[in-house]
């Protein structure tokens, strides 16, 4: 079959690779009709993940039609319509069992590593790294799906598209996840940093659940007109002050809630801070150029809450946990518990509250993924989500 | 369109870039001004006796730079220049340093001048980045609201959303008043 596969830093290319088969009596095939590239696979692109390998097929956000089932497999049947979350789950742990799926105990197969880098292993994952079990992604025309039982998101075979369904494997959820992080009161301001896909989605889940106000901060103005039409204020930090513009929009109080979906590689011309870390990175004396999570920390209202689905990797710098700890923020993070809002946004979509796919801009076949990679990573030619079709229906 | 202006503004006055800029600009005047009138006693510390000519020429550069970068409407061009004159100062103290009787001050004078340069090569990226961004072309997506109802209907229209103690504030330590 055709897959995206590493090659190693920037270097990602459409291979013929063996197709998957059953390996255990729990997995599930898919033929896979549409995937996507997500703002975290840059991190894989970048190299900045410790623990990929030459070889290793890309890709977390897929959906399909289930072709095979092992013999243990009851839930799912030959011929069925899933969303695929990028979390492999058991649905039976502890963890599973509390809702917390992306710290399943039981699907990371590399769990040792895990524990080691982590303290404590976490869900497995598809397409990311070792440390997450080293499966195979979904950017491909087959995925095998373990766990498969648990792992899915059956969705109505109708006229429903794929591109409305797609994110509620990744990015619609996580947005979701990082706006009910913060509790959000009918009074609060909520500012989200970062116009990408993720964000898209925190605004519009932000306004949703009800926020006053939601400000957005970026500097590419195609994402911010997106966030505008999303029911956003924006701020462009290329043309004004972040801190000033929010003091003004907040009567000087400051935000109350604050959602970092930016994460690990914030723009490097964006401040001194991130200049710093840039360099730190360059001779490998740092890992993440956290400058958001510091200005959140800064700007944040006293007694507010920072929510976190930005990606983080590793050793984080000079962060201001003084103001933190002086203010009483209240910081909630983590991967996504896919499958705890999957019924509640699905029907959301199905009511006609919110149209996912109008984050696509890019839709082209699988082959084009290389090139989709760099268009993607240089935010040109207005890109925002790329969706990919491994067996055509591609368009652009 | 609000950032239409930010598209004239070639100066990115909100870019630490641009600010970085704007100060080695004056450095660069300063540093080309000390390097004219006080040229005897530069060559004298650093053992580059001989070098007069050389070193006024160098200030001249410095100075015609740092205009360059505060009065031009686009610096990168002016601060690659910076790079450029940096390579040569390097290359010049380098040339200087083997038989030189004060190389302890010179080895100094290079470590500084590798320092601006590295400043220099960041600063001079990050703004040519900044303008080969403004100059994509920008796409409009005002009509991707992906709110069926529209904005106001879909105020707190999930409001309805179950959630559990998990991810709220815990109940003991909620507001008094949250409307306050």
């Amino acid at each position: 079959m055709k897959a995206l596969v590493w090659h190693g830093k920037e270097d990602i290319r459409c291979d013929t690779v063996p197709d998957p088969t059953i390996e255990d009596a729990t997995d599930a095939i898919i033929k896979v009709t549409s995937c996507a590239i997500c703002g975290s696979d840059l991190h894989l692109f970048h190299n900045f993940m410790p623990g990929m390998r030459k070889g290793d097929v890309m890709g977390h956000e897929h959906m399909g039609v289930v072709v095979e089932v092992g013999s243990a497999v009851k839930k799912l049947r030959i011929g069925e319509r899933v969303v695929i979350p990028f979390t492999i789950i058991c649905g039976e742990c502890e963890q599973c069992r509390r809702g917390f799926y992306s710290v399943c105990e039981r699907t990371n197969r590399n769990r040792k590593l895990g524990d080691t880098v982590f303290g404590h292993s976490t869900a497995g994952l598809f397409g990311y790294t070792a440390l997450t079990g080293g499966y195979a992604g979904g950017q491909a025309e087959y995925l095998r799906v373990p766990f498969a039982d648990a792992t899915h998101i059956k969705v109505p075979d109708n006229d429903l598209t794929d591109e409305q369904l797609l994110f509620l494997g990744d990015i619609f959820p996580t947005g979701w996840q990082a706006a009910v992080q913060c509790d959000i009161q009918p009074t609060d301001t909520v500012a989200v940093w970062g116009c990408g896909p993720v964000a898209q989605f925190a605004i519009r889940s932000a306004l949703l659940l009800g926020a006053k106000q939601v400000i957005a901060i970026d500097n590419l103005p195609d994402r911010l007109s997106m966030a505008r039409a999303g029911g956003a204020i924006t701020i462009n930090f290329d043309e004004e002050s972040v801190l000033d513009r929010l003091q003004e929009l907040t009567q000087g109080k400051g935000p109350e809630k604050c959602i970092d979906a930016v994460g690990m590689e914030a723009h490097a011309a964006r401040s001194l801070d991130s200049m710093l870390d840039k360099a730190k990175q360059m001779v490998m004396l740092g890992t993440d150029r956290p400058h958001v999570l510091r200005e959140m920390m800064y700007v944040c209202r006293p007694a507010g809450v920072l929510s976190v689905p930005g990606v983080y990797g590793g050793f984080l710098d000079k962060i201001p946990f003084g103001a933190a700890m002086n203010k009483g923020l209240t910081i909630r993070m983590g991967q996504t518990h896919v499958n705890r809002w999957t019924p509640d946004l699905l029907r959301r979509i199905e009511t006609r509250q919110i149209d996912p796919s109008f984050v696509v801009t890019h839709n082209v076949p699988l082959e084009q993924g290389p090139q989709m990679y760099k268009t993607f990573r240089d935010k040109s030619d207005g890109c925002i989500k790329v969706v990919l079709k491994p067996n055509g229906n591609g368009r652009h | 369109m609000a950032y239409a202006a930010a598209m004239d503004d070639k100066r990115f006055p909100h870019t630490t870039a641009g600010t970085l800029a704007q100060q080695l600009g004056w450095f660069s005047i300063a540093l080309g001004t000390l390097e004219l009138v006080a040229t005897r006693r530069l060559t004298r510390a650093l053992g580059m006796w001989g070098q007069e000519r050389t070193l006024q020429a160098y200030g001249v550069r410095e100075i015609v730079t740092g205009i360059g970068i505060l009065t031009s409407k686009d610096p990168a061009p002016w601060v690659w220049g910076r790079v450029a004159g940096d390579a040569l100062d390097l290359g010049t103290m380098a040339m200087a340093y083997p038989n030189n009787p004060k190389k302890a001050k010179l080895a100094m004078a290079i470590a500084n001048v590798a320092a601006v340069t590295a400043l220099d090569v960041i600063c001079a990226q990050q703004l040519s980045a900044t303008k080969v961004r403004q100059q994509m072309p920008v796409r409009d997506y005002s009509d991707r609201s992906g709110l069926p109802m529209g904005i106001s209907a879909s105020r707190g229209a999930a409001s309805d959303a179950e959630m559990t103690e998990q991810f709220r504030i815990p109940e003991p330590l909620r507001p008094f008043d949250a409307t306050v």
